[in-house]
């Protein structure tokens, strides 16, 4: 039996999700984004962090994207998709009439050429490592051969996916960026400069980009959702600090502070009620959680890591970042599916901490190190972590480094005893629990250069971790929600983490914009969805 | 002359290439990889040491760095890490307006430093002097973030008289008023004591004792000697200008190479650090061979050798 997912379904479910498109907005008008960093890409093969992935995201298009402002999958330039009973096999229909912006149609052997392209060494993508489970893959990686066996165009509007194992996270890579289709002819024009030239098939094309300036993106008349996006114009404005830009906004000089709220002024903006109506709160899918090395005695002994999760005060390490969060009870963020809502961690405790460290026999205390990036808030909630645990007798010593260099000292052979995450970790490539697990969690991570920071490895939770992976299907989704929950649940009793909050974005945009609160907080379009955003002046 | 200035441009050569080996070596001291800021966080060992491998980062620091010089030779200075694009084109964008507003900070701070040190040098020890001392010394330890922001937020935000950011002829003032600041005061300092010193000296008491008016004694014979020794100073701005624009910039969005360091500094996009700090080293060596050239000219008594 094959299973159908109709474009249509998704419509609806889209119209019912997003009350503010229900009565379409019509188009017109501009948008001035603010970012202080230049982006530094819009090549989507190359581009990986959240600034470069929401303006890419508007230029170019996967197989697969998710309901504007939420984490439900949808097709995009696939129309329709089946996969085999085994799991393994992926067909996708292409849409009609799908055109890049430079005017040429979209075929599937464009389709073929994005993923091999990213997956090519020679492209030096980041994320070429994400297709990892596509037949053919090492033998592209390897050299050995000139493209992915495992994928294959029947015809122009069928592209057909082969994968070595079953992989329930498959459909979100296909909506990853580094997989977005793109002109093969404009590509070996521009060469390792097409991340300057970027020519999709998204809402938005791509007009000018003057380093270190502005980027002009114009709206693409041919997009294949008709009446999107909404905005004529969209302008993003580099170089100067958000501190300065939240004053640019109050002037009416630009429409969106990318970077958010600065701390210093986010009091201010949200007592004020004038202002405070103009920010959009919701979800997203972070968690901010200290690593506990699992190979650094004394932190080896499960007890003591229990510990340090019952000393720390979370709720008022929530209020040193104003309240933008909530304490977290588990290393998933409760926006993910297979977040456990019965699940309440580990409470606040002081003398429970020290009962349990008396226990492991170090009723004394000790002395270790945290590690933590040096840009504000972290500092802080170092430490008012460093203060939790000397209240409990450890002594923990504050190593304040550029992100760079925590990055480096985490991944380290051995790694150090205590990282905060904050700045750095965690916030998911894609809504699914198994991100929140391989690279932070798993064994798989726990290797010089790796991201599992605790440096935990438990072999048996891999395999239950695998085993969820294996189903692939829609009937099977609350069963690996289920599967998923229990292994996020084991994590937490061997504490390799102690989660401490999730963070809540908040977006301030001028007044001139509409739009449903959680497209100016998409979790997927970070910060903000430009594509169904629109001018209200233009209403 | 030629026989100096062949000897000068020498020394820059062996100048600019221990700063090259210096800032490269620095790049590998700091215990940061930057293959773990550009692989995505889903790679695996093997997926890193691909990246690592295509981008020489695998090799011996000696081989690398006479790999990158190699390219530098040939004009090449690399591609960056994490943009991809050619360093030197992204230099190149940048750099007329970082030029642009050193030409602006240097015109702004001659023209409140040397009417301030000539004001303070004619009426010494009085109440304006003192006062004008005191603001070039505000002046000269301002932090230059802090000036940034407050100037800003002054003419910017509350009195909505000059554009806030951006690249353009009126928003050029804020920048160069702020980068301008320091060595304005600083030249207020200078100017006030060699005025202080022009006008102790015989001639000035004769040009008086002959019946000239206090305004041609003033500026005819005092000002254009007082003033020479400061103009030599000018070439050494330069210098000290290339490193103030990486704050300057990044306050008023300035699109200059400053900003574009700042962010590579961040993203340890070491072709991008070497690029700019190589450039940046052009400029101060530049800068001082034309403080050493002018030299001469103003005063006679040095010559080049």
């Amino acid at each position: 039996m094959k299973r159908l997912l109709l474009s249509a379904v998704a419509a609806l479910a889209l119209i019912a999700a997003v009350p503010a498109l229900a009565d379409s907005p019509k188009q017109g008008g501009a948008a001035v984004v603010t970012f202080n960093n230049d982006l530094t890409t819009l090549d989507p093969a190359i581009g990986y962090d959240w600034q470069n992935w929401s303006v890419i995201k508007s230029i170019f298009d996967g197989l697969m994207d998710y309901e504007p402002g939420s984490t439900k999958l949808r097709p995009d330039l696939a129309e329709s998709y089946t996969i085999s009973d085994d799991g393994q096999t992926y067909t996708f229909k292409l849409r009609d009439g799908l055109k890049f912006h430079n005017g040429r149609a979209v075929t599937s052997a464009d389709v073929k050429y994005s993923l091999e392209r990213a997956v090519s060494p020679a492209t030096q993508s980041p994320g070429g490592s994400y297709f990892g489970a596509i037949k053919g893959y090492d033998e592209l990686v390897a050299g050995k051969a000139k493209d992915l066996s495992g994928v294959t165009a029947p015809d122009d509007k069928t592209v057909v996916i082969a994968l070595t194992r079953p992989d329930a996270t498959f459909l979100h890579l296909m909506a990853i960026n580094f997989g977005f289709v793109v002109p093969k002819e404009e590509v070996e024009k521009y060469g390792a400069d097409f991340g300057k030239h970027p020519v999709g098939t998204g809402a938005f094309k791509f007009i000018e980009w003057t380093p270190g300036q502005k980027l002009e993106l114009e709206r693409f008349a041919d997009y294949h959702t008709k009446g999107v996006p909404y905005l004529d114009k969209l302008t993003f404005e580099f170089g100067q600090d958000p501190t300065v830009n939240v004053l640019r906004l109050k002037k009416g000089e630009v429409d969106i502070v990318g970077d958010g709220i600065p701390p210093a002024q986010f009091n201010e903006i949200m007592k004020d009620a004038s202002t405070r109506d103009l920010v959009a709160v919701g979800d997203q899918l972070h968690t901010g959680y200290v690593t506990l090395n699992v190979k650094i005695p004394p932190l080896d002994n499960v007890k003591v890591r229990q510990a340090i999760n019952m000393a720390i005060n979370k709720d008022r390490i929530v209020r040193i970042i104003n309240n933008r969060g909530v304490a977290a009870t588990q290393p998933l963020p409760p926006a993910m599916p297979g977040y456990d809502t019965a699940q309440k961690g580990y409470a606040f405790d002081p003398e429970e901490a020290k009962k349990l460290l008396t226990e492991a026999g170090f009723g004394d205390g000790f002395s270790t190190e945290l590690y933590a990036m040096n840009v504000d808030p972290n500092p802080r909630i170092a430490q008012a972590i460093q203060q939790d645990l000397a209240a409990v007798g450890i002594k923990a010593e504050i190593k304040s480094l550029a992100q760079a260099e925590v990055i480096t000292a985490g991944g380290a052979g051995q790694g150090v005893p205590m990282i905060w995450s904050g700045g750095m970790a965690w916030i998911a490539d894609f809504p699914d629990p198994a991100n929140f697990y391989y690279g932070i969690l798993g064994c798989g991570g726990a290797v010089e250069g790796g991201w599992n920071w605790s440096k935990y490895c438990n072999e048996s939770l891999d395999q239950r971790a695998n085993q969820a992976d294996t189903m692939v299907t829609a009937e099977q989704a609350s069963a690996r929600a289920e599967a998923w929950k229990g292994i996020f649940n084991d994590v937490l009793k061997d504490a390799p983490w102690a989660p401490i909050f999730n963070e809540k974005r908040f977006t301030f945009h001028s007044q001139r914009l509409g739009g449903d609160a959680t497209l100016f907080t998409d979790p997927i379009h970070i910060p903000v969805n430009y594509d169904y955003i629109f001018a209200k002046d233009k209403q | 002359m030629i026989r100096y200035l062949a000897k000068r441009a020498a020394w820059s050569l062996l100048i600019l290439i221990g700063v090259s080996a210096i800032t490269f070596a620095i790049n590998f001291v700091i215990p940061s990889d930057p293959v773990a800021l550009i692989a995505a966080r889903s790679a695996t060992k093997a997926d890193r040491d691909r990246l690592r491998h295509e981008l020489w980062l695998d090799r011996p620091v000696i081989v690398q760095y006479g790999h990158y010089m190699a390219g530098v030779l040939q004009g090449d200075l690399g591609r960056s890490y994490k943009r991809k694009t050619q360093v030197g084109e992204q230099i190149m964008a940048r750099l007329p307006a970082t030029l642009v507003l050193m030409v602006a900070a240097i015109a702004f701070e001659l023209l409140i430093g040397l009417p301030a040190g000539l004001f303070a040098a004619r009426r010494r020890g009085s109440n304006a002097d003192k006062t004008a001392m005191t603001l070039s010394f505000i002046g000269v330890s301002a932090p230059q973030f802090v000036t940034g922001l407050i100037l800003f937020y002054i003419f910017a935000y509350w009195l909505s008289w000059l554009p806030s950011g951006g690249y353009g002829a009126a928003n050029v003032i804020l920048p160069a008023v702020t980068l301008g600041i320091a060595g304005g005061g600083w030249y207020s300092r200078m100017m006030r004591s060699s005025m202080v010193d022009v006008l102790r000296q015989d001639y000035i008491r004769t040009a008086r004792a002959k019946g000239l008016d206090e305004r041609s004694v003033l500026f005819v014979h005092a000002f254009r000697n007082a003033v020479l020794p400061i103009i030599a100073m000018i070439g050494l701005d330069v210098g000290i200008f290339m490193s103030g624009v990486v704050v300057v910039e990044s306050v008023y969005g300035w699109p200059g190479i400053g900003q574009l360091m700042w962010q590579a500094i961040q993203d340890r996009d070491i072709p991008i650090i070497m690029g700019v700090t190589l450039t940046a080293a052009i400029f101060i060596v530049l800068g001082n061979l034309l403080a050493d050239l002018i030299a001469p000219l103003i005063d006679p008594r040095i010559r080049l050798r």
